[in-house]
């Protein structure tokens, strides 16, 4: 097989050239890298946002931004994470790309309809960017949304939440069409116990995607009709409940978290035994556990709501379920951690960073605890601590588990290698910078700095300047490693088909794959994580 | 690839038929309840033959009768969902 059989030479449909080739293309994979491209560019924005925030905060006082600004700048930074990053980035980018040729398929179920998700997610990005410049101004009324200050703000709420509504729709059909590839197209003799654990968590991430997202669309709609027609549903002027809106909201967005995590737990079930040499311990207990994830991640909505007047009843439900979820996000730490136990480890970028994912991760989720129980919640509600633990959650957890997934697949999408120091220095400062940058607002918001504040008391300024310190190193390091895997498309160092030793279906086909994904009939084995074959010709 | 075959069921004209007679007498049905006080069970009452309408539909119309195990159980899947996301909110409102 040579590279110019590969899907980036050939076009599928065949016989279109040119930006036709990409821009009508059905072929998975280059849609996956046409999300790349977009996704990385909203990263890069709301991480330079977030990096102007942090400015901000470093000294006492107004220094770059008042806080009218400050609260747009929170605004956006959260709306491209969460729309624009986290929930498409390792779904839309790595699930479109390997999740069929794990499965030993050729594409997925419905390939026009990739192309359709992947114009609505461009189109719902460029009407975010038309609700900053038209209008009434930049929203400011942080990523949640709340009533009634949504409803009575001057920002240009209806069209940011318009943009939302527009990614959810791009974001259920990525998610439909997961469910009916691994139903539909698995290949024959793909049991559904010899399924690799990251298409796994695509399928689990996948229901979650198709049956909270329509919530969080009826409800962006409530919220633009209140706005225009003022019906009354959320007003309390009006004989409405603004509650309903919380639960109407975190049903879809607490869910959403899980969206944004469990991929990244199947990317980090992947790189883990592939660089221990050893196969994955406790699979069947990973696989339960990513679908009771889903299912009890999705009954979890509520604990955003302790303070918020809901009734005792359900707080302590909420609690009580929310405690559930940590099992089997437990039983997945422990499982990655007895793998690499005895085994033969090797070091390499994507290994190094998922060992960075499993304990900022570790930290995310238990202080989690801390906020699912209800008494510890009310003293650190609205405050740093909540952001510096949904932060060790989701950059922490998923940012790092994206530029593992990035340094372990890119050789395979591109059948370029990178260079391993500019890589390891780039994880190595975005680990340090990340610690500098979140411990502090964990302190900080245990002695009670409240979030969303461009402002604060004296006694908070040293914690607010490490952790401004801290975010110029994390950015450096998350700017560094994207500047060398991009820089080694230039160098053209070729990949071999399989550069790491690993077991699954991707790694036995070249790199880059070709446009069909699979030239011969794939061999299906027994289990997707045996090494014996790969120990036995590393030992001749 | 989990079923190979495709396969499709054909609802006969005749079929077809019954099932809106049974949708339309239902509509009537609903119609002449709400003329009844039921106190309490006015609502139970609606949403019972609402919830058999819909069930008609989606057996036969929407062909689910028909369909195969994952289809069903995505389906059911979804309804418990749904269920669970207003059962639970409404359990909010009543303790509060």
């Amino acid at each position: 097989m040579t590279t110019a059989q590969s899907y980036l030479e050939h076009s599928s449909p065949p016989g279109r050239r040119g930006w036709k080739a990409w821009l009508l293309t059905h072929d998975h994979k280059r849609l996956g890298l046409m999300y790349l491209w977009a996704i990385l560019f909203w990263f890069v924005l709301a991480v330079l946002l977030g990096l102007l925030m942090r400015t901000e905060l470093m000294g006492a006082g107004r220094t770059i931004m008042g806080a009218e600004t400050y609260s747009s700048m929170f605004t956006l930074h959260g709306v491209i994470m969460i729309f624009f990053f986290g929930i498409p980035a390792i779904p839309a980018i790595f699930g479109n790309f390997f999740l069929p040729i794990q499965l030993g398929a050729d594409d997925v179920f419905f390939p026009r309809l990739n192309l359709l998700s992947w114009y609505l997610f461009m189109f719902g990005g460029g009407f975010a960017i038309f609700s900053l410049f038209f209008g009434d101004g930049f929203p400011d009324t942080g990523w949640t949304f709340y009533v009634p200050f949504s409803i009575s703000s001057a920002g240009n709420v209806s069209l940011t939440v318009t943009a939302a509504f527009i990614l959810g729709m791009s974001s259920m059909l990525t998610g439909l069409n997961f469910v009916t590839t691994f139903h539909r197209l698995r290949h024959k003799g793909m049991g559904l116990m010899k399924i690799p654990l990251f298409t796994w968590s695509l399928y689990a991430t996948a229901w979650v995607q198709i049956l909270a997202t329509p919530v969080i669309a009826i409800t962006f709609v409530l919220v633009v009709l209140e706005r225009l027609l003022a019906i009354g549903l959320f007003e309390p002027d009006r004989g409405g409940d603004p509650l309903l809106y919380q639960h109407l909201f975190w049903m879809y967005s607490h869910p959403a978290v899980y969206i944004i995590i469990l991929p990244a737990m199947g990317v980090i079930s992947e790189i883990i035994p592939v660089f221990s040499r050893k196969a994955i311990f406790g699979y069947k207990g990973i696989v339960y556990s990513s679908l009771a994830i889903a299912i009890a991640g999705s009954l979890v909505w509520a604990h955003h709501m302790y303070t918020s007047g809901m009734s005792d009843v359900s707080v302590f439900v909420f609690s009580l379920l929310t405690f559930l979820v940590a099992v089997p996000s437990a039983v997945k730490v422990f499982s990655w951690v007895s793998t690499m136990y005895r085994g033969s480890i090797a070091m390499s970028p994507p290994f190094f960073l998922s060992l960075c994912f499993i304990y900022l991760f570790t930290v995310g989720g238990l202080t989690g605890l801390v906020l699912g129980a209800a008494g510890t919640d009310i003293h650190v509600h609205d405050t740093h601590f909540v952001v510096a633990h949904f932060h060790f959650v989701m950059l922490g957890g998923t940012g790092f588990a994206f530029f593992a997934a990035l340094h372990y697949w890119w050789p395979k999408m591109f059948g370029v290698l990178y260079r391993n120091r500019p890589a390891y220095v780039g994880a190595v400062a975005a680990a340090v910078g990340f610690v500098f940058h979140f411990v502090p607002m964990l302190i900080l918001g245990m002695q009670g700095m409240p979030r969303r504040y461009y402002d604060y008391l004296p006694q908070y300024e040293t914690g607010n300047f490490l952790a401004g310190f801290g975010a110029y190193l994390l950015v450096f390091g998350l700017l560094l490693m994207l500047l060398n895997l991009v820089l080694s498309l230039r160098g053209r160092r070729t990949a071999p088909a399989n550069p790491w030793g690993g077991t699954t279906l991707e790694w036995t086909v070249p790199s880059p794959p070709p446009v069909e994904n699979f030239t011969a009939t794939p061999e299906i084995k027994d289990f997707p994580y045996d090494f014996s074959e790969i120990v036995a010709n590393s030992k001749k | 690839m989990e079923s190979s075959e495709e396969h499709r069921h054909i609802v006969g004209y005749g079929q077809l038929a019954v099932v809106l007679a049974l949708l339309l007498a239902l509509t009537g049905v609903t119609v002449a309840v709400s003329y009844i006080d039921l106190g309490f069970l006015n609502v139970p009452a609606a949403l019972t033959i609402a919830t058999l309408k819909a069930a008609l539909v989606l057996l036969f119309f929407m062909h689910l009768r028909y369909e195969g195990p994952i289809i069903r159980y995505g389906f059911i899947t979804t309804v418990m969902f749904l269920a669970i996301m207003i059962g639970f909110t409404f359990w909010d409102v009543a303790f509060r």
